[in-house]
């Protein structure tokens, strides 16, 4: 859904509750929060519902095997039975992720700041930035594991690091540059200093792509570290899970450990949502309309 | 006295050696302090690049240029004026209050001296209101507003607006030029107003510069003598309409002179 559509669909419930609200005593409120809210979630839930009957219903009428796709009844059954083992597995692998995530994000920002600041730091750095992005950074895990050894799990934060560096650093870079030349000559005619700047126009113009680009990163960083496992080192972590489960046939529980790396991953996503809200409230605030 | 702005043979040439463009030449011109002076001309006549001269975002290429007795750099660097751009570039990430503080935090004011002053200067532009409010939530005629109070703000002595109603609707602009008035007259600081609407430098000014292209030059200065207090009645004054023919038949001279 776009935001064009977010706004349509807000302006219209806004309206819609506003003329519930009017007649009712405060108290009853509630009715028209709840249907608000159900009025924007209701189509994802049905969809969602849809095509897991959908899957259930065909995996079993077509009599699919239960190695090439296992019903979701099963992959439950094999979630609910294994969590105390999966969620574990996944608390390893989450942390791999979101430490290689904050020191990529961490060096992706200061290198941003830098090539914003310093034009010879720019132009040297990013065209040699952008070719290695070209570089199919997966390929770096096996190197990294001889680098860092192989269960150190620096060998995999290393890995997550340079695969979200990338988006991020471009990204930011980008929204620190693509300022209004007006905006700039208005601080240049009340005589701002560069820092200044940088302070209070460049930086708050980058938020917005720098919280794109790390909601982008949550879900790289995941792929990353499940991708430097499988390259080996410790077993506790979903990748090697995963590998595990599937050599032995136990599909349905390598489809639980995946349903737990799609969990981690949409709440990854969600936290950054939040951090977003918290530091642009003229962002949200943007897609309201009175 | 200091002239507010004066300038003895400035030219600007863009470009390198081989695609050199003369936007302006030979520019002569001294504005007293309180002077309400439009720059008017067809696109192209350089009028807007003059304006950047005399702010320092561009520099002369030729000729003296002085603000205030002193280089435009150095005026620029004393905060010696304010701008309003054809755009209201305000903040998107600032409150309506906000921006209108934003020279203020640069120049170190207090937090309390930064609040009075916005609050003042929205009161004098009408918008008293909306200081919590966020830009986009403002119509373009009051975003223009806020910038105004935004470049006055700090009171400087020199006011330079770039076409500043240019985006604005009929029925709005002739209300903003009622209100820069009052403004003018109640902060009385020396104003360069870069326009290409007739009637509008005619009511606004107390001079007029009417400029041509290639290259950009001064080619006429009509002065304007209306009553100093202008309103709806002034725009139907026998004398504003003479002028306003004096001026059109000035840029007409200018375009024949090409």
């Amino acid at each position: 859904m776009t935001d064009r559509d977010d706004v349509i669909r807000e302006t219209h419930e806004t309206s819609v509750a506003a003329a519930f609200e009017g007649d009712l005593p405060i108290g009853t409120r509630k009715p028209s929060a709840i249907r608000r809210l159900s009025g924007r979630y209701l189509p994802a839930v049905v969809a969602f519902v849809t095509v897991i009957l959908l899957w259930e219903g065909l995996t079993r009428a077509f009599e699919v095997k239960t190695f090439i796709l296992p019903k979701p009844s099963e992959i439950m059954a094999s979630f609910v039975e294994t969590s105390s083992t999966i969620w574990g597995v996944g608390l390893n692998t989450f942390i791999e992720a979101a430490g290689g995530f904050v020191i990529g994000v961490t060096l992706a920002v200061a290198t941003s700041l830098a090539a914003a600041r310093w034009v010879g730091f720019r132009e040297g750095m990013l065209p040699l930035a952008i070719a290695l992005n070209a570089t199919p950074i997966a390929a770096l895990a096996p190197i990294f594991n001889n680098w860092f050894g192989l269960t150190n799990p620096f060998s995999k934060m290393g890995v997550v690091a340079v695969v979200v560096y990338f988006p991020v650093m471009i990204n930011t870079t980008r929204g620190l540059l693509e300022v209004d030349p007006a905006e700039i000559e208005l601080m240049r005619s009340i005589a701002a200093t560069e820092t200044e700047l940088m302070r209070r126009v460049r930086i708050p113009n980058a938020l917005p792509y720098f919280f794109a680009s790390l909601k982008v990163a949550t879900a790289l960083s995941l792929i990353a570290a499940i991708i430097a496992e499988y390259f080996g080192g410790p077993q506790d972590v979903l990748g090697q899970y995963i590998v595990n489960r599937a050599q032995l046939f136990q599909f349905p529980d390598a489809w639980a450990a995946i349903l737990v790396a799609s969990i981690i991953g949409v709440t990854f996503y969600v936290v950054i949502l939040v951090f977003e809200r918290i530091f642009m409230p003229w962002h949200v605030s943007l897609r309201k309309v009175e | 006295m200091t002239w507010a702005v004066e300038a003895k043979g400035v030219g600007k040439v863009f470009g390198g050696e081989a695609e050199a463009v003369e936007a302006l030449r030979d520019i002569d011109l001294a504005f007293s302090p309180g002077d309400f002076v439009s720059l008017i001309g067809p696109s192209g006549c350089g009028k807007s690049t003059l304006l950047r001269l005399i702010g320092d975002l561009s520099a002369p290429t030729s000729g003296d240029l002085t603000v205030n007795g002193k280089s435009p750099e150095q005026a620029r660097l004393d905060r010696d004026y304010g701008i309003v751009f054809q755009s209201a570039t305000l903040l998107d990430w600032r409150t309506v209050k906000k921006n209108v503080e934003l020279p203020l935090e640069i120049m170190g004011f207090d937090t309390a001296e930064r609040s009075s002053r916005a609050n003042e200067m929205l009161e004098l532009v009408q918008l008293g209101e909306f200081g919590d409010h966020y830009p986009w939530q403002l119509s373009g005629g009051m975003q223009q507003r806020v910038a105004i109070a935004r470049a006055l703000a700090f009171k400087p002595s020199l006011l330079l607006m770039d076409e500043p109603f240019g985006a604005l609707d009929e029925m709005t602009r002739e209300l903003m030029q009622q209100e820069v008035l009052q403004l003018w007259a109640e902060i009385g600081t020396t104003v360069v107003f870069v326009t290409h609407s007739i009637p509008e430098a005619v009511f606004l000014s107390t001079r007029v510069l009417v400029m041509s292209p290639r290259p950009g030059r001064i080619t006429d200065e009509i002065s304007i003598d209306l009553s100093a207090k202008r309103d709806e009645e002034t725009r139907e004054d026998v004398r504003y309409y003479e002028l306003v023919t004096e001026v059109r038949e000035a840029l007409r001279r200018g375009e024949w002179n090409d």
